[in-house]
């Protein structure tokens, strides 16, 4: 794909996020599309973005369950860019019928880094060093390609089709939990709806944030101290609505909730 | 279970359905679901039968060595189409030990689940016990695997069924370590299945009932309804906190607890 083209995709898909429209799925117009053209389409998304004056604060990590690896036929996860626009605070409402078009939630763990870490050769030991507290967080996931018809190629491009997220008031040191181990308990409108522990994806958290660390290492990219990362779902996606009410419990380390209007 | 206090089977086929029942677990082999021959029966008929499985091995020098509950998540009512879980006892020859074998050729198409297991230090007695009432007459909580394997053919069956068929108890594991229920969470306490190494389920305490004390006390409030109670020293199971998953001959299993430590086994 030529750079002409990728800023084109990059464009398109800033306008659908801006107007809440959908698009046909890339790899049905783009038959060759790589991943690594779709990081390219990304950074151009991105950048529309920070045009506008929105900041990077971090990033997330998406597809680390096997059962979303299986359905979209890859054996790797893929990564997304975090801005200020689309944190919210616990007990915040999200307004994800102004914002969204098509959002489901997910249970994660968020980990906030005090030191820097740039791969590649990171292992478990350097993110746990390197991890100032994790924190319970609902990421509320939206694709801007039709009805969800995505690959991998589609939704890396879509910055790993992220929406918005809510991090809980409780930040605790990851030397005080085991993160393979913890439990998730996910409550909508009142009723337990799914469970999980951290082993969910890749074996644990950590795992994914080593993933991470090492890919950006390919491109000289580090983690930055400060900076939020996503670490995966650790329960199945929910589709979610204005109305909505969630909460989002982790053994070992607190909860979050957040209003959908 | 409105009819939980009437038999539409006399005496008779009630015992004969035991026997039935129990030779197909004794021998493992499947039989087909007894509501398909009996569709008048009822609650109380389904549960005569499971304590007449459970009188004839008593009388036959087993020991009962605790309960479990069974259909304790609000996924597996649904997928069963059933609206209330049931329970079955635990024989001694049901235990096997931490890091044991289980012989895969002595059952018949055997599912291992991730639970936790109560241990009482008070009776409990229902009507009316509640989740407060369990967590004080609980001595500690000690991570559980069990193995269940129903006697009917594909593991299809209905709620009577199931509860005549000693709610398909047939194995159990329980070993890591144990703790008192005032220092775990136990709704969030997360567990993490792994057959052969690879994590084939997770999930947390809340997926039994919402909370695990939730079961116990559930089964103190079942076992009311005939008059009985849970009296102190008994070792209950909740449920499944994971989906049952299949399991096959030369497969190993481990099961983490947050908190609890770990269990594992291999079938033989």
């Amino acid at each position: 794909m030529n750079t002409e083209q990728i800023k084109l995709l990059g464009d398109e898909l800033y306008q659908a996020l801006c107007q809440r429209q959908q698009v046909k799925p890339l790899t049905s117009r783009f038959e060759d599309i790589t991943i690594e053209d779709s990081y390219h389409i990304s950074l151009q998304l991105l950048q529309r973005r920070l045009d506008a004056g929105e900041r990077i604060i971090g990033k997330k990590i998406g597809l680390t369950s096997k059962a979303v690896q299986n359905m979209l036929k890859v054996d790797q996860p893929d990564f997304g860019y975090l801005t200020d626009k689309m944190a919210f605070s616990q007990g915040q409402e999200m307004p994800i019928s102004q914002q969204l078009i098509q959002p489901k939630a997910e249970g994660e763990i968020a980990f906030i880094l005090k030191k820097d870490l740039l791969g590649p050769g990171i292992t478990a030991a350097d993110v746990l060093a390197a991890t100032d507290c994790v924190i319970p967080c609902f990421e509320v996931v939206d694709s801007r390609i039709d009805n969800w018809q995505i690959k991998i190629q589609d939704t890396v491009a879509d910055n790993a089709s992220c929406g918005l997220f809510v991090l809980g008031d409780k930040a605790v040191d990851p030397r005080k939990v085991d993160l393979s181990t913890c439990g998730m308990v996910v409550e909508k409108n009142g009723s337990v709806i799914s469970t999980g522990a951290g082993a969910a994806a890749l074996g644990s958290p950590v795992n994914c944030v080593v993933w991470l660390a090492n890919k950006l290492g390919e491109f000289g990219i580090p983690l930055k101290a400060g900076e939020v990362i996503l670490s995966g779902s650790l329960v199945p996606l929910e589709p979610v609505q204005a109305g909505d009410y969630m909460s989002v419990s982790i053994g070992g380390i607190g909860s979050a909730s957040v209003r959908f209007v | 279970m409105a009819d939980v206090q009437e038999n539409k089977l006399t005496q008779a086929q009630i015992e004969e359905l035991a026997i039935h029942l129990e030779n197909a677990e004794l021998e493992a082999y499947e039989v087909t679901k007894i509501t398909d021959d009996f569709p008048e029966m009822t609650y109380k008929d389904a549960f005569d039968i499971q304590w007449e499985i459970r009188r004839r091995k008593e009388a036959r020098g087993n020991k009962i060595v605790g309960m479990k509950m069974g259909l304790t998540s609000w996924a597996k009512m649904a997928q069963m189409g059933v609206e209330h879980p049931c329970y079955g006892f635990l024989a001694d020859y049901f235990s096997v030990p931490d890091g044991g074998e289980i012989k895969h050729d002595e059952l018949i198409h055997p599912k291992i689940e991730a639970e936790l297991a109560f241990v009482t230090k008070a009776p409990l007695k229902g009507p009316g016990i509640h989740i407060g009432d369990v967590l004080r007459a609980t001595d500690f909580v000690m991570p559980a695997v069990e193995v269940i394997d129903s006697r009917y053919k594909d593991f299809k069956f209905d709620l009577k069924s199931v509860i005549a068929d000693n709610s398909s108890s047939s194995r159990f594991i329980t070993g890591g370590r144990m703790a008192p229920p005032a220092d775990l969470d136990l709704k969030t306490l997360g567990v993490v299945m792994e057959i052969n190494g690879e994590v084939v389920q997770t999930g947390a305490g809340a997926a039994v009932l919402g909370h695990p004390a939730s079961s116990v006390a559930m089964l103190a409030n079942m076992l009311g309804e005939r008059g009985e109670e849970i009296p102190a020293g008994t070792f209950i199971m909740i449920g499944a906190i994971t989906a049952a998953v299949q399991v096959n001959k030369g497969d190993s299993f481990s099961v983490r607890y947050q908190d609890l430590g770990t269990i594992s086994g291999k079938f033989v």
